[in-house]
């Protein structure tokens, strides 16, 4: 077995770090086991459940599909660089309830929050639709939205309330 | 396991050419999908294609929408001018998985990754969109319509990536995409169908009922004709069975069946053709 490394340079959480990754390291590895940032989550690990959300130069992926050395010169943002004030409507609104989802939810939802502009496309549950919930049946997660949304003055009328 | 970071396209392609064995990386939301058991694959070495700005660029000439082969869904999706002459691309993209994949995922790697059930394939299909090969050796031009030969089998070289897909400007009348799946995101096509009208030529391509995704001749020829009102006028779905099944060749699988994929491609098409006037 061969398996070469090679040494990036990434912005994560606003800090510049330099890093060794190997060809089969993917960038949730990265986070979680070498700079122990594990607020991102393992669900699936194929894209699928959105646990493992975070932003690449601003947006939301899934850092389960990353390999390492694609965030080479890029900016990644992870659930530790969201200030926990921003989270009041998500834990009244019962948001949340086994937690291993809300990581990824409060990035996806984040990232509507800071993007209105959206709502003119798109429904939130749309713009949500890449990460699942086992527990709230989200609504819980669509009313901290648009409460959230409300507050910053930005609630526009979401295109389509369907399930999607 | 390798990985090879070129920096420009030409040291890409030496590298392409100098082990037949590499596999492009681009989005990698099909490669890394199924990461735990593909990690076993220790021998494989890997090309990332992410840092290469020549591949990058989505561009409009006077005659055509070039799409760099690092173009991805929600490039499309947030593009006003694609969304106005080009509408089944965003129709599509936005049923791509969901925002997470639609920004990392390349209608390239859809391409090149030969699912029957891709669903950038079919509307760019219906575009009459041709796919640019480059290698070491030159640039190659093939109509994506002529791209596939097989299940997964295509007209791409080991050492060709696919460089650019060159869509022609044209007036349509009329473009729908439909995708029928078991939830609207995060979902893979049942079947799924494109479809394109130019004047009098239509254009018609549909996946997931097929070895690969394809285009649909005999009924693009069946549709052109009741509505240019030579055939006979449509009485319900059913009339367009022969055609379909002169076309396809659906089959059972885990996610459906040949006869629903049969049934719901007529209804389909008999619901958008009535919509549409036809
Ligand atoms: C959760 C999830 C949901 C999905 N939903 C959908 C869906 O709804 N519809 C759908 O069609 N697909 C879906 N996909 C599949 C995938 O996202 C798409 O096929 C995507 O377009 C692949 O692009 P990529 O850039 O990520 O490809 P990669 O994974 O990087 O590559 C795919 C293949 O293409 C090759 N390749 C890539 N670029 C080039 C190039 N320029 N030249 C030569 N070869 C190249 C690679 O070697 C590989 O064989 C989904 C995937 C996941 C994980
Ligand atoms: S762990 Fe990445 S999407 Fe589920």
């Amino acid at each position: 077995m061969s398996t070469n490394s090679v040494s990036i340079e990434t912005t994560i959480n606003g800090e510049k770090t330099s890093i060794d990754v190997t060809a089969t390291e993917r960038l949730l590895d990265v986070l979680r086991y070498r700079l122990g940032l594990t607020g991102s989550k393992e669900g699936c690990g194929e894209g699928e459940c959105g646990a493992c959300t975070v932003y690449l130069d601003g947006q939301p992926v899934n850092s389960c599909l990353i390999p390492a050395y694609q965030v080479r010169g890029r900016v990644v943002e992870t659930i530790e660089s969201i200030a926990p004030e921003q989270l009041g409507a998500f834990v009244a609104s019962g948001a949340t309830q086994c937690g291993a989802c809300s990581p990824g939810v409060v990035m996806t939802a984040q990232w509507i929050v800071k993007h209105p502009h959206l709502l003119q496309s798109h429904g939130l549950r749309e713009l949500m639709a890449g990460n699942l919930c086992r527990c709230t049946g989200y609504d819980g997660i669509i009313d901290a939205l648009t409460e959230t949304l409300a507050a910053n003055g930005s609630a526009e009328e979401p295109v389509s309330g369907q399930d999607r | 396991m390798t990985i090879l970071l070129p920096g420009t396209l030409t040291d890409a392609y030496r590298m392409l050419s100098d082990d037949p064995d590499v596999t492009p990386v681009a989005g990698g939301t099909d490669l890394f999908a199924h990461w735990p058991e593909n990690r076993v694959k220790q021998s494989t070495t890997y090309l990332d294609l992410s840092g290469l700005a020549e591949l990058r660029s989505m561009r409009w000439t006077k005659s055509e929408l070039v799409l760099g082969a690092l173009t991805t869904y929600w490039d499309v999706v947030t593009d006003a001018r694609v969304a106005a002459e080009f509408p089944n691309l965003v129709t599509a993209a936005r049923q791509v998985g969901a925002v997470q994949i639609q920004a990392r995922g390349t209608w390239a790697g859809n391409i090149v990754n030969a699912s029957p059930a891709a669903d950038g394939v079919p509307v760019l299909l219906a575009y009459d969109a041709t796919v640019r090969l480059g290698s070491r050796d030159g640039v190659e031009d093939i109509p994506l319509d002529e791209f596939y030969l097989d299940y997964k089998k295509m007209r791409r070289r080991p050492d060709q990536l696919v460089t650019e897909i060159r869509i022609p400007r044209r007036t349509y009348q009329r473009a729908w995409f439909e995708k029928v799946g078991p939830r609207k995101s995060q979902a893979i096509t049942k079947v799924g169908v494109a479809v394109t009208v130019a004047g009098e030529t239509w254009r018609i391509a549909a996946n997931s009922v097929a070895p690969t995704v394809c285009r649909c001749p005999a009924l693009e020829r069946y549709c052109a004709a009741v509505a240019g009102a030579k055939g006979q006028p449509l009485t319900s779905p059913s009339d367009l069975l022969p055609a379909i099944r002169s076309d396809v060749s659906p089959i059972d699988d885990i996610r459906s069946t040949a006869e629903y994929r049969e049934q719901v491609l007529a209804r389909i098409l008999f619901h958008a053709l009535n919509d549409a006037g036809v």
